[in-house]
């Protein structure tokens, strides 16, 4: 669960979220859609404090993350994160980038994690690289291989910032496929995409964020069929054609 | 006889237990001096980079304050305040020397530490911060093993430099192979030989190190 409340956010005189209130219950897959520059990226990046609200409230699992010495790292080894530029350890190898964060923060052993690491890049269908540097693979590759490190931590949560922005058209569906695999399971999901498809298939809620607000909010079928806001239909007509 | 006659080689060549002596304590200054420039280096390089005002002033006050006064008026200081400070305490006068040039280039270290963080993408840090990792873990795991690769080329420059400058030690009698060339040369005047000796001498020592890193430079450019 992941709530946000009255979050607002400033980059000096730029407002760039505006009184943001959000609940994510536990297990819900949520899609956030807005044009760049509406905030989205700095509202997922709010959801494990990668940017520190101005103002307001950020609660994951019953922790309020904004409070006073919050154990917000602690709290981040169940909040999973996937980076628009993967963010890979490029000084280690693909396996060493799955084990690291769970020998070192979560004090797993090096054979468990790399157990469990092993078996998650089968279920990305990696298991072969396991022993390549991230430069030797091509950018699909190593957003599947970030997509297993985030697995290894087994989160309880996995927040995606627009996953597929960094690749080339032809490798978007190897790693949207291997996103929607996961959204099949119990775990608690937000995507920041500007994949449609992916939002009608994989998601149980779309919002849509404009200039800092969240200004639509529903099902999937609410916001491609029937959405509210003019704002969001002139979205829709210029992404949709 | 000029300056470099033959005789004047012999005698020179004849006395080299005092070179080596002065070599010996020139090799302990510059290893314990280059041990501590790096300890001082890796943290104040790191405080540089942290979130809070404060480390960061703190290493700007130690960066600036030994980047800009020579290194000679801090050892004349160091061995004229440690007497005021401690004076039952017998210090060795190498000690001053590994002080001055360990304090002296681990501000210069720093300097590069700080530029080596700063180079890696910014994006890394926050892969591990959200993975968990403290701000020291992913420092320790993530950004300094790749600042590293970074950084070899420009701390190698600080290393050789730290060996040349342990040569300070000789205004306060530091017993290194500055001292020791120079007081052998002024006693006997055999100046020529010796300045080339004792010249040869550093080059052999600094020579080596700026290869080895060289090499590496290599070998890592080719992974």
């Amino acid at each position: 669960m992941i709530e946000l409340k009255n979050v607002n956010k400033q980059f000096g005189d730029h407002h760039v979220l505006k009184d943001v209130n959000l609940k994510v219950p536990t297990g819900q897959k949520l899609v956030i859609i807005g044009p760049s520059g509406s905030g989205k990226s700095t509202m997922i990046r709010c959801m494990n404090m990668l940017e520190k609200p101005t103002s307001g409230q950020v609660i994951v699992d019953n922790v309020d993350l904004t409070a006073r010495k919050a154990p917000v790292a602690k709290v981040r080894q169940s909040v999973a994160m996937v980076f628009q530029q993967f963010n890979l350890y490029p000084h280690k190898t693909v396996l060493e980038n799955l084990t690291l964060a769970p020998i070192v923060v979560q004090g797993v052993s090096k054979e468990q994690a790399e157990d469990s690491g092993m078996a998650y890049l089968e279920r990305v269908g990696l298991k072969d690289k396991w022993d390549a540097y991230p430069m030797q693979l091509s950018g699909g590759q190593q957003q599947r291989v970030a997509i297993a490190r985030s697995l290894n931590m087994h989160p309880k949560i996995l927040l995606f910032d627009e996953p597929t922005s960094a690749l080339d058209p032809e490798m978007i569906q190897e790693v949207l496929d291997v996103i929607v695999g996961l959204a099949e399971e119990g775990i608690t999901m937000v995507v920041v995409t500007h994949e449609m498809g992916f939002a009608k298939e994989a998601a149980d809620r779309v919002v849509f964020v404009d200039d800092g607000r969240i200004i639509e909010d529903g099902t999937p079928q609410h916001f491609f069929d029937n959405p509210e806001h003019d704002r969001t239909k002139l979205f829709l007509s210029k992404i949709l054609r | 006889m000029g300056p470099f006659a033959l005789t004047k080689w012999e005698a020179t060549l004849s006395n080299y237990p005092i070179f080596l002596e002065g070599l010996g304590t020139t090799l302990i200054a510059a290893v314990a001096g280059l041990v501590l420039a790096l300890m001082l280096g890796i943290i104040f390089g790191v405080l540089s980079t942290a979130s809070s005002k404060i480390t960061r002033g703190l290493s700007r006050v130690y960066v600036e304050f030994f980047q800009n006064t020579p290194l000679l008026i801090q050892v004349f200081l160091l061995f004229n305040a440690l007497p005021l400070i401690a004076p039952k305490a017998v210090i060795p006068v190498v000690v001053v020397g590994i002080l001055g040039v360990g304090f002296y280039h681990g501000a210069y270290i720093s300097e590069v530490v700080r530029a080596g963080i700063q180079s890696i993408h910014r994006g890394q840090l926050e892969a591990a911060l959200s993975q968990g990792f403290t701000y020291v873990q992913a420092m320790r795991h993530i950004i300094i093993p790749q600042a590293m690769r970074v950084v070899l080329p420009p701390l190698t420059n600080q290393a050789v430099s730290l060996i040349k400058n342990t040569s300070v030690l000789a205004v306060i009698a530091g017993g290194d192979l500055m001292y020791r060339g120079d007081s052998y040369a002024g006693n006997m005047g055999n100046y020529g030989p010796t300045y080339i000796i004792v010249g040869l001498l550093y080059f052999l020592l600094c020579y080596p190190l700026a290869f080895a890193a060289k090499k590496l430079e290599d070998k890592q450019e080719v992974s």
